[in-house]
């Protein structure tokens, strides 16, 4: 698997495996991901990615039941490790779910939340919520009625405002859960776009069932099946020349 | 045949509804009894005066304090551990044996008479730490006795907060303990306050705990603090129904009595209520 | 992070401690409660409370028998469920399966009502109205008897069993009674030969809850039963006064004095009330946990 990546290896994965209980969901799964730019995982729904993103940010650890065993590096620290602090490393580490799940708040409590809990002083979190809604293409469109409820917003707007509130608390990695998969074509488009701009700022990993998607954003494409990871490489080669056969079958629509 | 199953359905259902109609009629017969007797007798006076001439005159003030009193002790007690202790089973607890032992201590206490619960009181309170007959072993004995209500309610409360609040929250680098503070319990708040109303009015009817851990049968004054006995709505009913020194003559006072007690309770179950539909309407958006 | 993992820490083992007052609480009430009833056996044989047929705290030669306070219990229980128990589910039925949505939205707020009325205000509304009434239609000597404890106890036990009978019928899946209907069944059919037995154990379960409400409610059948502590015939029985357990520690514990076997007999007769309760409310758990829909 290539490492020669431009800007560097963000997060590097050996050897990873994961038990349900007794069902072993993945299997020994190696893989570097590289630094300010979106690397994409798809495969069949049942095939572990969203499992496996979810390994990133340790929130697996709130499923009971849940076994891990491997090595998982972010910026060279292992993020398993005895000594890692959860809580911090999912502030290093966002994620934007496959719902929308703003809090049943305003919209700007909904962004100064996380600041705020993190001991950002009073005056500062204005600043910080009016530059991450802007970062998150929403700004535009609430920065007149910030005291609304964000339950008020649409679906792709609400989606935004996840966005916004992960951004607003200055994480290195953010991981999309299939960000887009309750979206319209419209929410979809504006989310994509958002997500282009924010790899020059961040790394990003995002899960998406929805091929086309993958080949028009990510730099990097992972291809995984029923708890394996059968093909990385450059999302180019992956959709035009697929070195495994299961990946052809997959992207050429011969598969589930 | 078909003819047949029709009339029996018909039979069926119209026995059903007379058995709703009387259950309907049940509630309306007591109310409208209790209210045409009782209006007449409230009045300003009747509820800032103390009884007079071996209660066969005068108001229910110092029942109506009693009852205040023994709502805001219990309460104290009661609803600060009722909703720590639903969090942790909700939020923290793993299914076990810990676990289920709690839950079934829970749902046995609810079910545990009223009248045992006086005897506890009694026991513990009264005799064993020496409160003695008192507003605080009343309304400790009362706070045991809401305990489970309060802890089922915001059980249920805290339960239909999305799993997906507590995941975006963690998700942003926020600890458990602030993720339940600042999300799960906020969301969660007018099911807890259900609960809460609720066992106001449960507080305020029950009779039979009190009777054995501190009221007196007769107080014509205000308690002096947590320590004094004291009379209390329920109570106050209960003397000068079956043991006032002129029953007959004191019924207005005893239908006025029951009008104020039932107004409490009733109009903090309507509160309840209302705060339930008003809150899952919202959700629901 | 050692200071803010220690803070969560901190605070998990305070909610779990709040969470362990219920157990505590259990356990002391069962201590408190055994303890002070055996002090009882000291000095009067176990078997003689089991068996003696009075109930005499007073006399100068006291006798302290259950039966007449247990058969008490009994017989104003079982005459509360035998009206209750038809007339609940009958109801529970009519507003989850007959009734239009909207009505059924406003009749079970307002049966809820039912339980939110102080017992006191029922024992109030029994003697004021209920005890004439029977005492005229009937023409007995006293209308204080067990029927109208039944009665009144049966009202009161109403809003338990509507409202967990109603929860029972309505979990019954909406595929099972199409089923039904789509093999050109009734609605009545389908509702008394499939919803009905599919939802038997919430039912039981809510039957069980009634009778645990009933046998331990206090102050109305101290108002409307008479309190005499005389063992029961049964059906005649109804028409006689009776004394109740609840009943009996309500009335005699302002006057007896502390440590006294009399007192000792009150929580000893606590004790097997609350016992009695405990295996309803275990029996009642058990059924709806084990045969709930699993859909």
């Amino acid at each position: 698997m290539s490492d020669d990546f431009a800007n560097g290896t963000e997060i590097a994965v050996k050897g990873l495996n994961l038990w349900y209980g007794k069902n072993h969901a993945l299997h020994d799964i190696s893989i570097n991901i590289p630094k300010n730019s979106v690397t994409a995982f798809i495969g069949p729904s049942g095939c572990g990615k969203s499992t496996f993103l979810r390994c990133l940010n340790r929130m697996n650890d709130l499923i009971p039941g849940c076994r891990i065993e491997g090595d998982v590096n972010i910026n060279g620290e292992d993020i398993y490790s005895k000594d890692v602090d959860v809580v911090d490393l999912r502030k290093r580490v966002g994620m934007v779910f496959q719902k929308p799940n703003p809090f049943p708040m305003s919209i700007h409590d909904n962004i100064a939340y996380g600041p705020r809990i993190h001991g950002i002083k009073k005056k500062e979190i204005d600043g910080i919520v009016e530059g991450a809604l802007k970062a998150g293409a929403l700004w535009g469109e609430v920065s007149d009625r910030m005291g609304i409820s964000a339950l008020d917003l649409s679906g792709g707007q609400q989606q935004r405002l996840c966005i916004a509130r992960t951004l607003a608390v200055k994480p290195e990695v953010i991981l999309f859960d299939e960000p887009c998969s309750s979206l319209d074509p419209i929410s979809t488009g504006k989310i994509e776009d958002l997500i282009l701009k924010l790899k020059k700022d961040y790394t990003i990993v995002i899960v998406t069932h929805n091929m086309q998607q993958a080949a028009r954003i990510s730099d990097y494409t992972a291809f995984f099946l029923l708890g394996d990871l059968i093909e990385f490489g450059k999302t180019g080669q992956i959709f035009e020349n697929p070195r495994e056969k299961a990946t052809e079958d997959y992207i050429t629509g011969r598969f589930g | 045949m078909f003819s047949n199953a029709k009339l029996n359905e018909k039979i069926a259902f119209s026995l059903l509804k007379i058995a709703m109609g009387l259950v309907v009629a049940f509630v309306l017969i007591i109310l409208y009894d209790i209210i045409s007797n009782g209006y007449g007798v409230i009045s300003l006076e009747f509820i800032t005066s103390a009884p007079r001439k071996g209660m066969t005159e005068g108001g229910i003030h110092p029942a109506i304090v009693g009852t205040l009193y023994l709502i805001t002790c219990s309460m104290i007690v009661a609803l600060p551990l009722g909703i720590l202790a639903a969090i942790y089973l909700t939020e923290y607890a793993h299914p076990g044996k810990t676990t289920w032992l709690t839950e079934m201590a829970i749902s046995n206490l609810a079910g545990t008479p009223s009248v045992v619960f006086g005897l506890f009181g009694l026991a513990v309170f009264v005799k064993y730490f020496g409160f003695g007959d008192s507003i605080l072993s009343a309304s400790l004995t009362l706070a045991l006795l809401i305990l489970p209500v309060i802890i089922r309610a915001s059980q249920e409360a805290l339960l239909t907060v999305p799993k997906e609040y507590r995941e975006a929250s963690l998700a942003l680098g926020v600890t458990k303990w602030e993720t339940i503070r600042k999300v799960v319990i906020p969301a969660a708040i007018p099911g807890i306050v259900t609960g809460a109303v609720l066992s106001i009015g449960r507080v305020a009817g029950e009779t039979a705990p009190i009777l054995l851990t501190g009221a007196a049968y007769f107080y014509p004054k205000l308690p002096g603090s947590i320590y004094s006995q004291f009379t209390a709505l329920p109570y106050h009913l209960y003397v000068l129904a079956t043991a006032g020194t002129n029953i007959a003559k004191t019924r207005p006072i005893q239908y006025g009595t029951a009008l104020v007690l039932l107004m409490i309770v009733l109009g903090v179950n309507l509160i309840a209520i209302y705060i339930r539909n008003h809150y899952r309407k919202k959700l629901q958006r | 992070m050692s200071n803010r993992y220690l803070k969560e820490k901190g605070i998990e083992s305070l909610l779990f401690a709040s969470g362990a007052v219920a157990v505590v609480a259990l356990l002391l009430l069962c201590l408190f409660l055994f303890k002070e009833g055996a002090l009882l056996f000291e000095n009067y044989p176990v078997s003689d409370f089991l068996t003696d047929r009075r109930w005499l705290p007073t006399s100068t030669n006291p006798q302290f028998g259950l039966l007449p306070l247990l058969f008490g219990s009994l017989i104003v229980t079982v005459g509360s469920i035998l009206f209750s128990v038809p007339l609940g589910i009958a109801a529970a039925i009519y507003i989850s399966e007959i009734a239009n949505p909207r009505v059924a939205n406003f009749l079970k707020p307002f049966t809820e009502l039912l339980a939110g009325i102080p017992s006191v205000v029922y024992g109030f509304f029994g003697l004021v109205i209920v005890v004439p009434m029977i005492q005229d239609t009937l023409q007995l000597p006293t209308g204080q008897t067990a029927l109208t404890g039944s009665i009144m106890l049966g009202i009161m036990a109403l809003p338990t069993i509507i409202s967990i009978s109603e929860d029972a019928i309505s979990s019954v899946p909406r595929s099972i009674k199409e089923g039904s209907l789509a093999l050109g069944s009734t609605k009545w059919q389908t509702i008394y030969k499939v919803t009905v037995p599919a939802a038997l154990s919430g039912i039981s379960a809510a039957v069980m809850l009634g009778i645990g409400r009933a046998i331990g409610e206090t102050m109305t059948v101290m108002m409307v039963t008479g309190n005499s502590a005389i063992i029961p015939g049964f059906p005649s029985g109804l028409f006689e006064s009776v004394r109740t357990m609840t009943a009996t520690i309500a009335l005699e514990m302002g006057e007896v004095p502390q440590q006294s076997d009399h007192f000792h007999a009150l929580f000893a007769v606590g004790s097997v009330l609350f016992i009695t309760t405990l295996i309803l409310n275990i029996v009642a758990s058990y059924i709806k946990r084990r045969y709930r829909f699993s859909l």
